[in-house]
C-alpha cells in the first residue's frame, strides 16, 4: 500500500505492506537510525516515537494506521538538539551505553508536556516502560526533574497545574 | 370395548371435515391475504434522470441524509482491497449467511440508475425493490420507514447525482428456504415490521425529538446497539441493551451502560462529533467511522441533538451526581501497581505494555492517556472491546484523530492478553470478574483475518 504521512515536518509518502513496522521504515527507508530496535514487542520503550504528539511504541505501530498522522522521531525534537529534555540529559550525563536514550527522552518529552511539574509517581507511571540495562534510572529522573524547571509550560488537560 | 357406532362416526368425520375444510379454507384465505401483504408490484423503470434536474440545495441537503444515515459504509466494498463510493459488494457475515449490499449508485444495470424516486421512497419506507423484491433486513428500513419524505426525497437527489459505477455485487450465500423472499422476508415483516413516520413525543422538547428522529430514523442505531433474536429482529423488549457486532460490543446506551460516569450530552457529544470522550474513551472498531466520517458533516446542533437524546435514554442527569466521586476513585486507581516496586507480574506486563500511556493523575484524565479505569471497555460484562483494541490497535484516523495505539497483536498471546484483562478488571473496576479470558482472547484474535503488524518476536 501507499501510505502518506509527515516526519520531522516533512511530507514522506512510503509503497510498503500495510503490516510494516513504522520503525523498520524510519529506520531503513528514511535513514533515520536515532531510533532503536529493543524488544520488537513494546515492551521496552527503545522505539519510542511521537505520533500526533504522543509517544509511541513504534516497532508494533503498522504503517497502514498512520495515513494522514504526523510523527516525531528524536532527529526532529529540536533542529539542534538542544530540547531542554536533551540538555538536561547532557547536564545529568544520563547515558551509559545510550542505547535506549532516544526512546527515553522521547518519553520523558511527552511526560513533561502531560505533567509540567511530575511527581516521583508520575515519572514512574510513565517511564516504567522504558527500560534501561545500564540502570541509569537515579540519572533519568534527576534530568527530568530539571526538564521540568527549563521547559516551557506544557499543554495539560488534568488541572494540576 | 365401547365402539362407537357408525352415526356416531360419520358423524365425528363430518366434524373433522369441517374443521379440516375450516383450516384449509382459513389457509387459503390467510395465504391470499399473506400474499396480498407481501406481494408488491413493480414500479417501471425510467430514464436516469439528468443531474440538472436536482438543485444544488436539495443535493447539499441530501448529503447531510446520507451522512446520518452511513449509506457509504454499508454501500461500499471493504474487502478485496475496497470498492467505489456506493457501488455496493460490502460483504455482510450474518448467521444466516453472507449478504452483499446492492450498487445503490445511478448505473441503470447494476444500480438503481431506473429507480424512480417513488420506487426509491418505496424501497426506504418499506423494503422492497423496484421490481417489487422484498429486501433482507439487513437494509434497515426498519428505522427509514420512520424518515420524512422530504429527507428521502434530497437523499435521492443526492444519490442519483453520484457517479454512476457498473458493478455487479457478489451472490449472496442465503440458503434455501429463507432465500424465497416473498415468504421468508413477507413473514418476518408481518412479525417484524411497523411501517410509518417518526411520530414526536409531545412529552419532550424539540431538540429531543430531532435527536430522537435521527437516531431511531436515518442513523438506525439500534440496529448496532439492541440484540436480535433468532429471526435477525431487534429485541424491542431489550432495546439498547448492547450488541455483539464484528466481535466488538455494541455497548448498552440505555441506564444499563456499566461505565462509572455517566454519559451525559457532553461526553456523547464529544464522542460522537470527535471520536473521543474523554471520561470513557475513544470510539473504535465499527464505531469509529460514525463520528469520523459520518456524524462530523452535520451541523453540531444536530449531533447535540442525538446526544440530548441518548443521555435522556441513559438516565444521565439522574447518575451524573456520581461523577466527580468516579473520577477521583479512578485517578487514585490509575497508578495502582506504577509506582514504586512491584511484584505482582501481571502489574508488571501492564506496566510494560499499557502503563506509559494510560497512567493518570491529579484531577482527570489527560486527554490522550484514556484512562482504563473508567473506560467503557473494562466495564462491560464480557472482555470483547479490550481485546479487540489490544489486537487491532487504533489508526490515526480513528478514536482521537491524529494518535494512533499499536497493535498488540504480535507482542502479546492470549495467555498475556487474559493476564492483563483479569489483572485490568480486579484493580480498576468494581465488577465481577471475567470468564474464560484465555479462550475469549483467542476468539477475539479468530476474528481478524491477519497479523495487523509484522512485528518481529
Amino acid at each position: 500500500m501507499t501510505i502518506k504521512f509527515e516526519v520531522n515536518g516533512k511530507p514522506v509518502e512510503i509503497d510498503a505492506p500495510a503490516d510494516t513496522p513504522l520503525l523498520w521504515v524510519l529506520r531503513d527507508d528514511l535513514d533515520l537510525t536515532g531510533t532503536k530496535f529493543g524488544c520488537g514487542i513494546g515492551e521496552c520503550g527503545a522505539c519510542t516515537v511521537h505520533v500526533g504528539g504522543r509517544a509511541t511504541r513504534s516497532c508494533i505501530t503498522p504503517i497502514s494506521s498512520l495515513e494522514g498522522a504526523s510523527i516525531t522521531t528524536i532527529e526532529g525534537l529540536d533542529p539542534q538538539g538542544n530540547h531542554p529534555v536533551q540538555e538536561a540529559w547532557r547536564n545529568q550525563q544520563v547515558p551509559q551505553c545510550g542505547y535506549c536514550q532516544s526512546g527515553q527522552i522521547m518519553q520523558a518529552v511527552t511526560l513533561l508536556n502531560d505533567f509540567p511539574n511530575p511527581t516521583d509517581a508520575d515519572i514512574d507511571g510513565v517511564m516504567g516502560g522504558s527500560l534501561c540495562r545500564c540502570m541509569t534510572y537515579i540519572r533519568i529522573r534527576k534530568a527530568i526533574k530539571e526538564a521540568a524547571v527549563n521547559m516551557p509550560g506544557g499543554e495539560t488537560s488534568n488541572g494540576q497545574n | 370395548m365401547v365402539t362407537d357406532s357408525p352415526d356416531k362416526k360419520s358423524g365425528r368425520w363430518t366434524v373433522i371435515k369441517r374443521v379440516a375444510a375450516a383450516v384449509v379454507g382459513l389457509g387459503v384465505l390467510g395465504g391470499g391475504g399473506f400474499l396480498a401483504y407481501a406481494w408488491y408490484p413493480s414500479i417501471a423503470p425510467i430514464t436516469p434522470p439528468q443531474p440538472s434536474s436536482f438543485s444544488p440545495d436539495k443535493i447539499r441537503r441530501g448529503a447531510l441524509v446520507a451522512a446520518a444515515g452511513y449509506c457509504s459504509e454499508c454501500h461500499t466494498r471493504q474487502d478485496l482491497g475496497g470498492g467505489p463510493d456506493l457501488a455496493g459488494d460490502y460483504k455482510m457475515e450474518t448467521p444466516f449467511g453472507d449478504l452483499f449490499s446492492s450498487n445503490i449508485t445511478p448505473d441503470p444495470e447494476t444500480g438503481i440508475g431506473t429507480w424512480s424516486e417513488e420506487a426509491f421512497r418505496r424501497a426506504m419506507w418499506k423494503g422492497v425493490d423496484r421490481e417489487g423484491t422484498q429486501l433482507y433486513p439487513a437494509f434497515p428500513f426498519d428505522h427509514f420507514t420512520q424518515m420524512t419524505a422530504e429527507d428521502i426525497s434530497d437523499l435521492y437527489a443526492f444519490i442519483m447525482t453520484r457517479p454512476a459505477v457498473h458493478l455487479k455485487p457478489r451472490d449472496n450465500t442465503i440458503p434455501f428456504p429463507i432465500n424465497i423472499r416473498l415468504i421468508g422476508q413477507g413473514a418476518w415483516k408481518l412479525l417484524y415490521f411497523t411501517p410509518g413516520r417518526y411520530k414526536p413525543n409531545p412529552q419532550k422538547d424539540a431538540e429531543w425529538n430531532r435527536g430522537a428522529y435521527l437516531a431511531e430514523g436515518a442513523s438506525h442505531c439500534s440496529s448496532c446497539h439492541t440484540p436480535r433474536d433468532f429471526m435477525g429482529a431487534e429485541k424491542q423488549s431489550a432495546k439498547y441493551d448492547g450488541a455483539v457486532i464484528d466481535g466488538w460490543i455494541a455497548p448498552p446506551l440505555n441506564a444499563h451502560n456499566p461505565t462509572p460516569t455517566a454519559w451525559t450530552e457532553d461526553e456523547l457529544f464529544a464522542y460522537l462529533r470527535n471520536g473521543v470522550a474523554p471520561l470513557h474513551g475513544p470510539a473504535g472498531g465499527p464505531m469509529s467511522p460514525v463520528p469520523h466520517t459520518f456524524l462530523s458533516q452535520l451541523p453540531a446542533s444536530d449531533v447535540h441533538a442525538i446526544a440530548h437524546y441518548f443521555a435522556d435514554l441513559d438516565h444521565a442527569a439522574e447518575r451524573q451526581s456520581g461523577d466527580a466521586a468516579a473520577v477521583t476513585t479512578a485517578m487514585q486507581r490509575s497508578g495502582t501497581d506504577l509506582v514504586g516496586p512491584t511484584v505482582d507480574p501481571d502489574a508488571k506486563l501492564y506496566q510494560g505494555a499499557c502503563g506509559a500511556c494510560h497512567y493518570n493523575s491529579g484531577k482527570g484524565p489527560v486527554l490522550g492517556r484514556p484512562e482504563l479505569a473508567l473506560n467503557n471497555a473494562l466495564w462491560l460484562d464480557e472482555p470483547n472491546n479490550l481485546f479487540m483494541v489490544m489486537l487491532h490497535g487504533l489508526t490515526a484516523e480513528e478514536g482521537q484523530s491524529h494518535v494512533a495505539m499499536p497493535s498488540f497483536y504480535t507482542a502479546l498471546d492470549d495467555h498475556d492478553m487474559a493476564r492483563i484483562a483479569a489483572y485490568l478488571r480486579r484493580t480498576r473496576t468494581n465488577r465481577p470478574a471475567w470468564k474464560d479470558l484465555e479462550k475469549k482472547a483467542a476468539e477475539a484474535r479468530a476474528t481478524l483475518k491477519t497479523p495487523p503488524v509484522n512485528a518481529s518476536r
